[in-house]
C-alpha cells in the first residue's frame, strides 16, 4: 500500500469505486461493531442481530476483496507533500491495519463458528462450509481473537475518523475531499460554491506542491 | 466555516480549537455510544454474562469445563426417522420419511457434574440433527411440561433465590418463599415438582420442548407449535423408597443396560396452537384438546461418556433451526440462546486453558454427591 511516487498527473481523488466502497463499508463496519457488542450483551435481541451479523460480515469480506483489487489497480492520490513524515507514516500504517482487520474480522468470525461446531448460516436454509475443524481450543482462541480484534478495529476506526476530520477542519488540506467526492469537470466558481469542502479545497495560503486541490 | 478569509488562516492557532474540540466531542460520543451498547456503562442491566454469573453463584462453585446447567449427562447417538406426517406442517427435511442422524445428550438438571440422579427433579434430552440437505436442527428439552415462570427477569430472580446462603450452604427458604409469592405462576411448577411421578429411567421419561416454535410448510403456511418426545419404553414410576435407595448414578447405569438390549425410541408429538393460545409464555400450557401429530421417532442407539463424547463441545442452542422451523416471540427462547452461548464460551475457554481435567476425562470423575 505504498503511495507511488507522483507520476506526471497524480490523481487528486480516490476513484468512484474506492469512494463508494469506502463509505458504504464504513457504515457497514460501524454497524457490525455496534451490532456485535450489542447482541452479545442482550437477552432479547441476540437472535435477530446475529442473523444480521453473519451475512453482513461475509458481505464485508466480499467487498474488501473488490476494494483491495481496485486499490492496487488505481493508486490513491498522494498525501500532501507538507505532511510531517510521522503523520504520513501513521496514515499509511493505519490504512494497512484497517485493510488487515477488514479481512481478518470476517475470516475469524467464519472460522470461529466452524471451530465451535455451529452452522455458518447466511440466510435461512443456506450455510457456508466450515473452514476450521470443530475443536474446543481452536474455538476458544478464535472466539477471543474475534473480541480483541474487534476492539482494535474500533480503536483504529476512531483514530482514523479523528485524523480524517483533522484534515477536514484543522489542516484543511484536501485529504478529506479526496475521499468525499470526485474531481469535477470544471473548477468550481470561486465564490458561488461556498460549501465546506470547496473551501477546504481552495488553495489557502500559497498552495504547497502536491497539495490535493480541486 | 463558509466565509473564511484565506489570509487569516495559516498561523492563528486559536482557529484550530473549534475543529479540535468538535473532533474530540465526536470521537468521545462514538466511544461512549459503543460502551453503552456493550453494557459497560450499565452494571445494573441484566445481560447474558450477568445471568450466567447468577447461575454460577447458585451452583455454589464453578465446575471448570462443564455446562453451567444440566452439567451431568452422557452423550448419545442415533437417528430421527420421519414418517411424512410432519411435512404438512413444516418443510424441514427431517420430517420426510428418511433417517436423520443425530448427536444427542441425556442429562439431569443442576449445575453439578456430580449431582445425584435420584434427587434430580428435572431430566433432559438434547439433540443435534444433521439432515441430508446440509441443515441442522438443535433442540434441548426437559421433563417438566411447562416452565416455572413467564419472564426472563423472573427466572433470574428464581436463580438468585436458589443461591446457597453462605451461612448454611443451602438456599435461604425465606428468599425462596418471597420469590414464590412474587410469582404466582410458579405455584403450578412447584405442584408439578412435588407430585409428578419419577420415571425409573431416561428411557421412559417424556421430554418437552416447552417453548413455542413456528413451523412453516412448503406453501408458506405458519403454525405455532410445541413438541414432546414420548417414550415407547413402558412407563414405571419409582416409589419413594426405591428412589431413596437408588444409586446416585443409576440413570447412566440403567441406560447402558437398556442399550445393550437394543435401541430406545421416543415418538415426536407436535401440538398445534389455536388462535389465542399462549405462544409467548412457556409457563402456560395449551388446552388438552389441541391437535397432536405424531411426526416420527427419535431412536438412540449408543451412549458415550460426555468427557470424551461428541456432545461435549456442542452448544444445544434451541435457535439453531433448519428452514421450515423458526423461533417464536417467546422471550425465554431468545434469552436461552444468549445465555447458552456465554456458558459454552466459558467452558470451551476452560478446556482450552487446560483447566478442565475432569470435564475432558483427564482426571477421574468424583463420586456423585448431594
Ligand atoms: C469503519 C470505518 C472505516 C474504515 C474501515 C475506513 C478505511 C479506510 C481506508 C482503508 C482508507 C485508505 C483508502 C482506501 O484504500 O480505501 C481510508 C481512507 C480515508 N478515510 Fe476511511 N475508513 C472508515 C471510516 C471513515 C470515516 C468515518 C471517515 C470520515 C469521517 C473516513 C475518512 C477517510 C478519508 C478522508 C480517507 C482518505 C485518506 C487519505 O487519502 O489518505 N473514513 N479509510
Ligand atoms: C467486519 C466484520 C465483523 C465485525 C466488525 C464483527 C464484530 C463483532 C463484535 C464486536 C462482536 C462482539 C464480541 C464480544 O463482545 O465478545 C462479535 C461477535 C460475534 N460475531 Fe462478529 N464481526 C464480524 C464478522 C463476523 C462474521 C463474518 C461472523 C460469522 C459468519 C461473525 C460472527 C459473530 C458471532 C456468532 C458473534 C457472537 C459470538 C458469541 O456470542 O459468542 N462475525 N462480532
Ligand atoms: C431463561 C431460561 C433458561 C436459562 C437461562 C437456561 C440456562 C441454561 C444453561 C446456561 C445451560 C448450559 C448450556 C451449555 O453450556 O451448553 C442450559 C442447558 C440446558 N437447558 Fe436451559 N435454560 C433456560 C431455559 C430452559 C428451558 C425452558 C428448557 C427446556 C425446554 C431448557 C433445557 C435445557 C437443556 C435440555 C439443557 C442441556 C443441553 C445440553 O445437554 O447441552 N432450558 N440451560
Amino acid at each position: 500500500m505504498n503511495r507511488p511516487t507522483p507520476s506526471p498527473r497524480p490523481p487528486r481523488h480516490f476513484n468512484l469505486v474506492a469512494r463508494v466502497l469506502h463509505w458504504s463499508m464504513a457504515l457497514a463496519i460501524l454497524a457490525m461493531l455496534f451490532v456485535g457488542v450489542g447482541m452479545v450483551a442482550s437477552l432479547s435481541l441476540r437472535p435477530v442481530l446475529v442473523d444480521l451479523h453473519r451475512p453482513l460480515g461475509i458481505a464485508i469480506l466480499l467487498l474488501v476483496i473488490v476494494r483491495l483489487i481496485n486499490r492496487l489497480r488505481h493508486p490513491p492520490p498522494p498525501l500532501p507533500a507538507d505532511l510531517p513524515r510521522a503523520h504520513a507514516f501513521a496514515a499509511r500504517a493505519s490504512h494497512w491495519l484497517l485493510y488487515t482487520l477488514m479481512f481478518a474480522m470476517p475470516l475469524v468470525g467464519w472460522s470461529m463458528l466452524s471451530a465451535g461446531g455451529y452452522p455458518v448460516t447466511i440466510f435461512k436454509g443456506f450455510a457456508l462450509l466450515p473452514i476450521a475443524p470443530h475443536h474446543a481450543t481452536i474455538y476458544a482462541v478464535l472466539r477471543s481473537a474475534h473480541t480483541w480484534l474487534a476492539l482494535l478495529l474500533f480503536a483504529t476506526v476512531l483514530m482514523h475518523l479523528a485524523a480524517a476530520l483533522f484534515h477536514a477542519w484543522v489542516r484543511r488540506d484536501g485529504v478529506f475531499a479526496s475521499m468525499a467526492r470526485g474531481a469535477l469537470a470544471l473548477p468550481p466558481p470561486a465564490a458561488a460554491d461556498a460549501d465546506l469542502e470547496s473551501v477546504e479545497d481552495k488553495p489557502i495560503a500559497p498552495a504547497p506542491t502536491n497539495q490535493r486541490q480541486q | 466555516m463558509p466565509d473564511i478569509d484565506p489570509a487569516a488562516i495559516p498561523s492563528t492557532t486559536d482557529r484550530r480549537w473549534p475543529g479540535l474540540l468538535a473532533i474530540a466531542l465526536i470521537v468521545a460520543s462514538a466511544a461512549l455510544a459503543f460502551a453503552w451498547t456493550a453494557g459497560w456503562l450499565t452494571p445494573g442491566r441484566l445481560t447474558p454474562q450477568r445471568f450466567t454469573d447468577a447461575i454460577e453463584a447458585a451452583n455454589g462453585q464453578v465446575w471448570q469445563g462443564f455446562r453451567r446447567a444440566h452439567a451431568k449427562g452422557v452423550c448419545v447417538a442415533g437417528y430421527f426417522e420421519g414418517n411424512g406426517q410432519g411435512q404438512a406442517l413444516s418443510s424441514a427435511r427431517v420430517f420426510a420419511p428418511v433417517r436423520t442422524p443425530f448427536v444427542g445428550r441425556l442429562s439431569i438438571g443442576g449445575g453439578s457434574p456430580y449431582g445425584l440422579d435420584n434427587q434430580a427433579r428435572v431430566r433432559s434430552m438434547a439433540l443435534q440433527l444433521d439432515s441430508d440437505d446440509g441443515q441442522q436442527w438443535r433442540m434441548a428439552m426437559n421433563s417438566f411440561p411447562f416452565f416455572g415462570v413467564s419472564s426472563v427477569q423472573a427466572f433470574h430472580e428464581q436463580t438468585l433465590a436458589n443461591a446457597p446462603d453462605p451461612a448454611t450452604g443451602k438456599p435461604d427458604p425465606a428468599r425462596q418463599a418471597a420469590f414464590a409469592a412474587a410469582h404466582p405462576e410458579f405455584a403450578r411448577f412447584a405442584a408439578w415438582a412435588k407430585s409428578a411421578p419419577w420415571p425409573t429411567s431416561w428411557a421412559n421419561t417424556t421430554f418437552n420442548g416447552v417453548n413455542t416454535f413456528r413451523f412453516v410448510n412448503r406453501a408458506g403456511e405458519v403454525h405455532d407449535v410445541r413438541w414432546s418426545m414420548q417414550p415407547r419404553a413402558a412407563f414405571a414410576a419409582m416409589t419413594p423408597e426405591q428412589r431413596a435407595a437408588a444409586d446416585g448414578d443409576f440413570l447412566g447405569e440403567d441406560l447402558g443396560a437398556r442399550l445393550a438390549q437394543g435401541p430406545l425410541r421416543w415418538d415426536m408429538l407436535v401440538t398445534v396452537a389455536q388462535p389465542g393460545d399462549a405462544v409467548a409464555d412457556p409457563s402456560q400450557s395449551w388446552p388438552e384438546d389441541r391437535r397432536r401429530v405424531n411426526v416420527g421417532s427419535v431412536v438412540i442407539e449408543s451412549a458415550t461418556p460426555q468427557a470424551t463424547g461428541a456432545c461435549r463441545d456442542i452448544n444445544y442452542d434451541p435457535l439453531v433451526l433448519p428452514a421450515g422451523v423458526q423461533g417464536s416471540d417467546d422471550p425465554i427462547l431468545a434469552a436461552r440462546s444468549a445465555v447458552y452461548s456465554v456458558s459454552f464460551n466459558r467452558r470451551e475457554h476452560e478446556i482450552a486453558g487446560g483447566k478442565a481435567a475432569a470435564a475432558t476425562g483427564r482426571a477421574a470423575p468424583q463420586e456423585a454427591t448431594p
